[in-house]
């Protein structure tokens, strides 16, 4: 097998606009098989650091590295699914096989890796349908498979069950969980305390486009050390 | 109203008589509007997805001309083409004035402003819409263009058919570069200013009303092929 | 769009061009471009004489029917290769400037100036057409002009020269300068219940009268000779001078006048030979 392009680091990650940084200072290590969560309150800069480590935007300052100075292609070992689902005007399947081919993929490889991704996601008995017609849920379901079927080694998500039915959150939770238990790195940002419990193994809690406080996922909810992330797990609003 | 009545009928007798010079004349104008139509596709669409993906300084005034040119007047094209066309023109000595090519040229330059501004449009929203996705499947450059343009299919084809409207129903261009020549570059609009010009009102109200006819089997024939629809499932 | 279909709409549209062109060079040409008056051709005399000419000499015309100043326009820029035309001034004009060769007398008719059946302005019983004029001028009746410096056009200024008029002045007013060919001019008439003054063959030929009439006729001032002359092939090289020369020698020799003295529409005859040696 191939290489990992993992351990991805951040060194004083910093992004400003017209002077106001809304990434100060972040550095942080993401290791092969992690399954990392990201939480905090609405415009911690989450987001914004999740874009940072997938290489949408570049930092102000600071530095963004992939194992052994990986730099080639980078692309088809990530994949970022968006807090909304975003499909092609075309059928379930094809949605997987546009971006397997973005990805570089050659096309007879491609039948085997969408049928794949298909049964992982359940979606089998979709795959000739207009991907716009389905439920959001169903959707949603669908652009997590299209990032799973190129086995990437990490993979970034932004909110991916906001807005969903318990059903279809438990169907991605279970998605996620299992190609992690394969081998593939996650960063979760999620507004969901109680999935954090449930799936992450290290929390990086963000405030003010710092970080906050970051450890193992038990340490965090049993005793968290900084007073904002007790305020947050306690649900208050904090400013 | 009896005029009307009148030219109902008589629409409907040209019609079903097969009559020669009217087929002859519907064929010409469907054969230039759809081939200009078809170029300004081609040449608009590739225009107006660029202009709306890339960022260019000056990039607001360009839109803001391209949505200005598409209300360039028929007959400023016509003339503007025959200027070029003319003998005594730049392009003279291709002899093309007062030939369909030259009224396919004219309505060319008519539609592309309209293709390329609608274009624009439906490209950048769609393109607010799959950017980040899109990006992070590292799609850019000529493969972005095609994803988009494909993707808007359907509301490129109304794209389309906004061009082809304008192209089958002006008059102006047309006449000034093709002559209204019977039996070579007589169309339905220059049959119908003629006829009116003869004071055949009847006539002429009957060939409008072929035109109109026409325009709306285009439509609804586009609309069959195109054949989507369907309800978005729930949960 | 895959680069297969690229390909065939790059051929497709090279076909197409290949298709249009048309021959360039003068000498292949079976055709030839006639800039003619509108009245030619509303009143159907051009289809009538067309097809007895081709079956003669295989040549075939091509018309393109405008005013006789946008004729004139279209001679000197070369675009075409014989034209037909009725204002002798503006001819002779054309021909000394270079533009023209071989001006040939070819027919005539005459004008006549219709108007409501009403005749506000007391014009019906007159045959001096001056006098209509100042009549119509007096009473400010409304009158259509061509506007459009046409071989009727031209007349018409001459007819209100001679009421010493200028009817210019009143433009907008009683006086409507309608800037259109003689078909659209007679329905903006029709429209208005207003005087103008048309070619007996657009009239005849014209089927949205309403209640429009001839009120003056007959004044020799009325009378309406139309000339052909060649577009000076010295000057543009590509003329199909032989086909040109040809219809012209074909209108004005024994088979092409004897064709015009023949054209009847509703029974009238529109259009008489002028046989000039």
């Amino acid at each position: 097998m191939r290489d990992s392009i993992l351990p991805l680091r951040a060194d004083a990650l910093r992004y400003s606009v017209d002077g106001r940084a809304l990434i100060d200072g972040v550095s942080l290590t993401i290791e092969p098989g992690a399954f990392a969560v990201v939480l905090g309150p609405n415009g911690a800069g989450k987001s914004l650091l999740l874009r940072l480590l997938h290489g949408m935007l570049p930092p102000t300052s600071g530095k963004v590295t992939w194992a052994n100075g990986v730099n080639g292609d980078l692309r088809r070992r990530q994949a970022m699914v968006f807090q909304r689902p975003v499909l092609l005007r075309r059928s379930v399947e094809a949605n997987i096989a546009y971006a397997l081919g973005a990805l570089g993929v050659p096309r007879r490889q491609r039948a085997d890796m969408i049928d794949l991704a298909l049964t992982r996601a359940g979606l089998e008995d979709s795959r000739r349908v207009q991907a716009r017609l389905l439920s959001v849920g169903e959707q949603q379901r669908l652009t997590v498979a299209r990032a799973l079927a190129c086995e990437p080694d990490i993979m970034f998500l932004d909110e991916p069950t906001a807005s969903l039915d318990p059903a279809s959150v438990q169907r991605i939770e279970t998605l996620l969980s299992d190609a992690n238990a394969r081998g593939m790195a996650v960063v979760l940002v999620t507004h969901d305390v109680g999935q954090a419990r449930r799936l992450g193994r290290d929390i990086v809690f963000l405030h003010g486009g710092r970080l906050a406080e970051q450890s193992s996922a038990d340490a965090f909810f049993d005793t968290p050390r900084s007073r904002v992330a007790r305020a947050y797990l306690a649900g208050e609003i904090i400013v | 109203m009896h005029d009307l009545q009148a030219a109902f009928q008589l629409a409907f007798r040209l019609i079903f008589t097969g009559d020669a010079d009217l087929m002859e004349i519907i064929g010409l104008s469907m054969g230039v509007s759809l081939t200009a139509v078809l170029l300004a596709c081609v040449i608009g669409m590739i225009l107006g997805a660029a202009a709306g993906v890339l960022r260019f300084p000056g990039r607001p005034a360009v839109i803001i001309f391209l949505n200005a040119l598409m209300g360039l007047p028929p007959v400023v094209v016509g003339l503007g083409v025959y200027l070029l066309l003319s003998r005594a023109g730049p392009l003279g000595v291709f002899g093309l004035l007062y030939t369909p090519t030259a009224m396919i040229v004219a309505q060319t330059i008519l539609v592309t402003p309209i293709v390329a501004a609608l274009t624009r449009q439906v490209v950048e929203d769609l393109y607010e819409e799959y950017d980040e996705q899109l990006r992070s499947l590292g799609v850019s450059g000529v493969g972005l263009v095609r994803t988009l343009l494909w993707d808007a299919r359907f509301s490129l084809i109304t794209v389309a058919l906004a061009g082809f409207g304008r192209a089958v129903a002006e008059v102006g261009a047309v006449m000034i570069v093709g002559g209204n020549i019977d039996h070579l570059t007589r169309v339905m609009t220059t049959a119908i200013a003629l006829e009116t010009s003869k004071g055949n009102l009847a006539l002429a109200l009957a060939l409008g009303i072929i035109l109109v006819g026409i325009s709306l089997i285009v439509n609804g024939a586009v609309s069959i092929l195109g054949g989507r629809t369907g309800r978005p499932r729930h949960a | 769009m895959s680069s297969r279909l690229a390909k065939f709409w790059l051929l497709f549209m090279a076909v197409s061009a290949a298709a249009c062109s048309p021959p360039a060079v003068a000498a292949e040409r079976d055709y030839i471009i006639l800039q003619s008056t509108t009245s030619t051709q509303n009143s159907g005399l051009l289809r009538y004489l067309i097809p007895k000419f081709r079956k003669t000499t295989g040549i075939d015309v091509r018309v393109v029917a405008v005013g006789t100043g946008q004729a004139l326009k279209n001679g000197r820029n070369g675009d075409g290769d014989v034209l037909l035309v009725h204002a002798r001034s503006a001819e002779e004009r054309f021909v000394a400037a270079g533009f023209g060769v071989g001006r040939r007398d070819v027919m005539y008719n005459d004008f006549v100036v219709v108007g409501p059946r009403t005749d506000p302005a007391r014009i019906g019983d007159l045959s001096d057409v001056a006098s209509a004029f100042a009549k119509i001028s007096a009473r400010l009746a409304p009158f259509v002009s061509r506007g459009d410096e046409s071989g009727t056009h031209i007349r018409e200024r001459a007819l209100w020269e001679a009421a010493g008029i200028d009817p210019e002045s009143a433009s907008g007013a009683w006086y409507r300068e309608a800037g259109s060919g003689m078909g659209a001019t007679l329905n903006a008439a029709v429209g208005m219940g207003a005087y103008t003054l048309t070619d007996r063959g657009t009239w005849v030929g014209f089927r949205n009268k309403a209640d429009l009439k001839i009120l003056v006729e007959g004044d020799p001032r009325l009378f309406n000779p139309y000339g052909i002359i060649l577009v000076n092939p010295a000057r543009h090289p590509h003329v199909n001078a032989a086909g040109g020369s040809a219809f012209i020698a074909w209108l004005t020799g024994p088979e092409g006048q004897a064709a015009i003295g023949s054209y009847r529409l509703n029974g009238e005859r529109l259009f008489h030979p002028l046989v000039h040696r």
